[in-house]
């Protein structure tokens, strides 16, 4: 039996020392889709999507309760390695943050080479694909040697996609990802997204509601940690249902 | 009256900035001394015979310290083998765990071990290895390895500590377990200033006379073993300032020079380095 | 997508399959924690390593500490044919000679870091700051070397014998002058603490907040008035380096046997006189010694000068700690 969602987070609740950060998340995550998260600052949308790839148990102190069912597997369960949650659902932060002293190449395999990927052949037809997905091959194929600092900012945006796709995820998780971006390359990164969602899970966390209209089919609307409000983006930013939302949408909360 | 306060005023200020570029040049003038008269008497000395021969024994003439220098490169050798390991793993513990409670305990007698007297430490070295495998090479290794310790830990905490955690961060989204980033990403990253660090410490030990005086004692002919003393150019410069002889002053000088040309060399590279790296 | 029986997790994988790509149960023992315990361990050795110095110090000086317990601290003999020792002199001479070297090296490091951190152009300061340095980079040894050819003889003709004339009605004064002795040492030692201690000071003077010094001139302070409130701002912290500079000068064994002359005696007849240190002895006697109680306070030397110096580091940290809070505290205002 495929259900429909691909993530469903169950009664999630996140804590930062003492500090109650996400409080009763329940959320069905859609296949396929692009999954918006919205909110003020400080409302808990990074430290959700965190929870979604367990990076938030990282940061001392944290502590997180409730399940997140992935493909039938609550991926906090005790039996479950986190690098293979990290390796199915995988992650673009906000700055762009590729490896500073390894080539465009070695950035991209460095994700199937840790999990034990040495075939050079493959591991060639691995970069090209992933590249050609991120839409970055045409402007880096004569020389992948280069290092990945040399690159702009939008392009090492979208190595930085290439070098998650690479590993073949079935979720992408998206940290405000064209927030350092000049707004050409953002456009393209927005273009990609909706290119993506075509193979791949997005969960995008964004405080650009344009950029939420644009890119998403659904988007979730947080606030002071919690689910305030869930639905397809038409509905959500034409009728809210809720007054908190309401408000964010027309700008009295930011 | 109060114009006159305002030329106190005036004249103290003017007084005090004399006076800082005095203690300025005043604290400099031995330096350029230093350099200069190790390079005046030490530079005669310097011919293929100081590279080549040993130690002349007393009355006969010339020699040089190619036995010295040999000693003093198995010496840091085989104090860095056991030197830099240990430090650059007390580093990794030190900045990845840097909120427990023995870290702040390390960091602490870290400190302590980096301000010891390096002629107390020989005396431990003296106590722990000397009394015995006797005067050897092995007690003063270990000896200079318990100054580089502090010097290589203390480098690569902050060699770490540089590198961007966003830069872990990726590769632990992309599945790596958390240990394995800090020794195959942020080592990897923070390599060079971890061994400008390495350079450093073994710069300083170079120098280093008092500890492998109490461990390892003179030693006027080649490396004969590692339970036996070695030549030790540091050492042998206090030992030839001491002597009569006029060829053992001039080669306490010349060891003088080819040991301040290196220390000083290294901290020049060490600092051209860590200035090209950033931004 | 399934999760079958077994817990494995049929993915549809588009291109390639990793080859474990199976949910993996939790390792027992995870990398983390080993790797954590691993570090943890190693970097307790250096915690081990001081625990052992103490011990085998005292162990090394039981034989002195059993023929003459604590009074080795005050008697005044040292005498290896007879086997009577005593420190006091030694301890005398080590407290003299770094005071001195103090005296002299805390205004010119004041002035040394004020120079490269209030006063010079940066063009210029980072060249000067790296000559510093360099300073403290100069072995001891070579220090002593050039101490004992060039010093000594410089102190010898030029600058003691009109100091002589000039005071020498003062007992401090007016010994023989051989060019080395106390003074001599003082100074020496005054030469290698002050880049220490002018590097310490001069990074704390730019850490200090900038607000400080500028609200000072703003309200017409002129800028020896500003850099004097910056100095009692980062009062501590100057102690500390002091303190820390105190400690190096206690320990400076090669340097000082090679120019204070190596006697023995409670107190030098004058300034000009030779005298003897705690570092300086072991320096000299230690590897000449061959008698086993002789060998033992020599040890028994270097367990003092360990404890001396390490209550001179504790102070230095407690002094720092509260520095830091007081810093702490401004900062966060």
């Amino acid at each position: 039996m495929t259900s429909a969602y691909k993530i469903e987070v169950e009664n999630l609740n996140a804590w930062y020392g003492s500090n109650h950060v996400l409080v009763d998340i329940n959320m069905k995550i859609k296949d396929r889709a692009v999954t918006a998260i919205m909110g003020p600052s400080g409302c808990g949308k990074t430290t959700f999507i965190r929870c979604l790839n367990r990076m938030h148990e990282l940061v001392p102190r944290a502590r997180v309760t409730g399940k997140v069912v992935f493909d039938g597997v609550d991926i906090y369960d005790d039996n479950v390695d986190p690098t293979w949650v990290r390796r199915r659902i995988g992650m673009v932060f906000q700055k762009p943050n590729p490896f500073p002293i390894l080539s465009v190449y070695d950035n991209v395999a460095f994700g199937p080479r840790i999990h034990g990927i040495r075939d050079r052949k493959l591991l060639d037809k691995i970069v090209r694909q992933s590249l050609e997905m991120a839409g970055l091959w045409e402007e880096v194929k004569n020389d992948l040697r280069r290092p990945a600092s040399a690159l702009s900012g939008g392009q090492q945006q979208r190595l930085c996609i290439a070098r998650a796709l690479a590993l073949e995820p079935e979720v992408i998780l998206m940290d405000e990802p064209t927030s350092h971006l000049d707004p050409i390359s953002a456009a393209k990164v927005e273009m990609l997204i909706r290119k993506l969602a075509e193979r791949y899970t997005i969960v995008i966390v964004t405080h650009n509601m344009q950029q939420a209209a644009r890119v998403s089919d659904y988007v979730a609307f947080f606030y002071m940690g919690k689910l305030v409000e869930y639905g397809p983006t038409k509905e959500v930013f034409e009728r809210p249902r809720n007054e908190l939302t309401e408000r964010y949408i027309t700008g009295k909360i930011s | 009256m109060k114009e006159l306060h305002e030329r106190i005023r005036r004249l103290e200020d003017k007084v005090a900035r004399v006076l800082v570029y005095v203690a300025l040049i005043v604290a400099l003038i031995p330096l350029f001394s230093v350099l200069f008269e190790v390079f005046k008497r030490g530079v005669g000395v310097i011919n293929l015979d100081f590279f080549t021969k040993p130690t002349p024994a007393v009355g006969e003439v010339g020699g040089g310290v190619a036995n010295a220098i040999q000693g003093t490169l198995i010496t840091i050798g085989l104090a860095s083998l056991i030197a830099v390991p240990i430090g650059i793993v007390t580093g990794i513990f030190l900045s990845e765990y840097s909120d427990s409670k023995l870290s702040s305990i390390v960091r602490s007698f870290n400190e302590l071990l980096n301000g010891i007297p390096s002629i107390v430490i020989g005396l431990f070295a003296y106590m722990l290895i000397a009394t015995r495998v006797g005067f050897s090479v092995t007690a003063a290794s270990f000896a200079l390895a318990l100054i580089m310790i502090p010097i290589v830990s203390r480098a690569t905490e902050e060699a770490l500590k540089l590198v961007p955690a966003t830069i872990r961060e990726a590769a632990i989204a992309l599945g790596m377990p958390k240990w394995k980033t800090t020794i195959f990403v942020a080592l990897r990253i923070a390599r060079r200033a971890v061994a400008t660090g390495v350079l450093l410490a073994v710069a300083r030990i170079a120098g280093e006379s008092a500890p492998v005086l109490v461990t390892m004692g003179y030693w006027k002919w080649w490396f004969a073993g590692f339970d036996r003393p070695v030549a030790n150019l540091a050492l042998n410069i206090f030992l030839f300032a001491k002597s009569p002889f006029e060829n053992w002053i001039a080669l306490a000088w010349g060891s003088a020079l080819i040991l301040v040309a290196m220390i000083l060399g290294i901290n020049v590279v060490v600092r051209l380095l860590m200035r090209e790296r950033s931004p | 997508m399934v999760a079958d029986v077994a817990g494995q997790t049929k993915t549809a994988h588009f291109f390639y399959q990793l080859p474990h790509d199976r949910r993996r149960p939790r390792a027992l023992i995870t990398g983390d924690k080993a790797f954590k315990a691993f570090t943890a361990s190693v970097a307790s050795i250096v915690v081990l390593i001081i625990g052992l110095m103490a011990y085998y110090l005292y162990l090394g000086s039981q034989p002195s500490i059993e023929r003459f317990g604590a009074g080795f601290i005050v008697w005044t003999e040292w005498d290896p044919v007879k086997g009577i020792f005593g420190a006091l002199p030694l301890i005398l001479g080590t407290l003299t000679t770094s005071a001195m070297a103090l005296l002299i090296a805390l205004p010119l490091s004041l002035g040394v870091a004020l120079a490269l951190s209030e006063y010079m152009p940066k063009r210029f300061s980072n060249v000067f700051s790296f000559l510093v340095e360099l300073l403290a980079a100069v072995p001891s040894v070579v220090y002593g070397l050039w101490g004992l050819y060039v010093l000594i003889p410089f102190l010898r003709e030029v600058v003691y014998p009109p100091i002589r004339s000039s005071l020498g009605f003062l007992p401090l004064f007016s010994g023989p002058i051989y060019g080395g002795g106390v003074l001599t040492a003082s100074l020496l030692l005054a030469i290698m603490i002050t880049p220490i201690m002018s590097a310490i000071m001069r990074d704390l003077f730019a850490l200090t907040p900038s607000t400080l010094k500028e609200a000072a001139i703003a309200l017409g302070a002129t800028k020896w008035e500003a850099v004097k409130l910056m100095i009692s701002y980062a009062r501590s912290g100057i102690v500390a380096a002091t303190i820390l500079g105190l400690g190096r000068a206690l320990g400076e064994a090669m340097a000082v046997t090679m120019v204070i002359g190596n006697k023995f005696q409670l107190l030098p007849s004058s300034l000009f006189d030779a005298w003897y240190t705690m570092a300086a002895i072991l320096a000299n006697e230690f590897i000449e010694a061959t008698d086993e109680l002789h060998i033992s306070a020599l040890i028994n030397v270097g367990l003092l000068l360990l404890v001396i110096n390490l209550i001179v580091l504790i102070c230095a940290r407690l002094i720092v700690w509260r520095y830091l809070k007081v810093v702490g505290g401004i900062m966060r205002e």
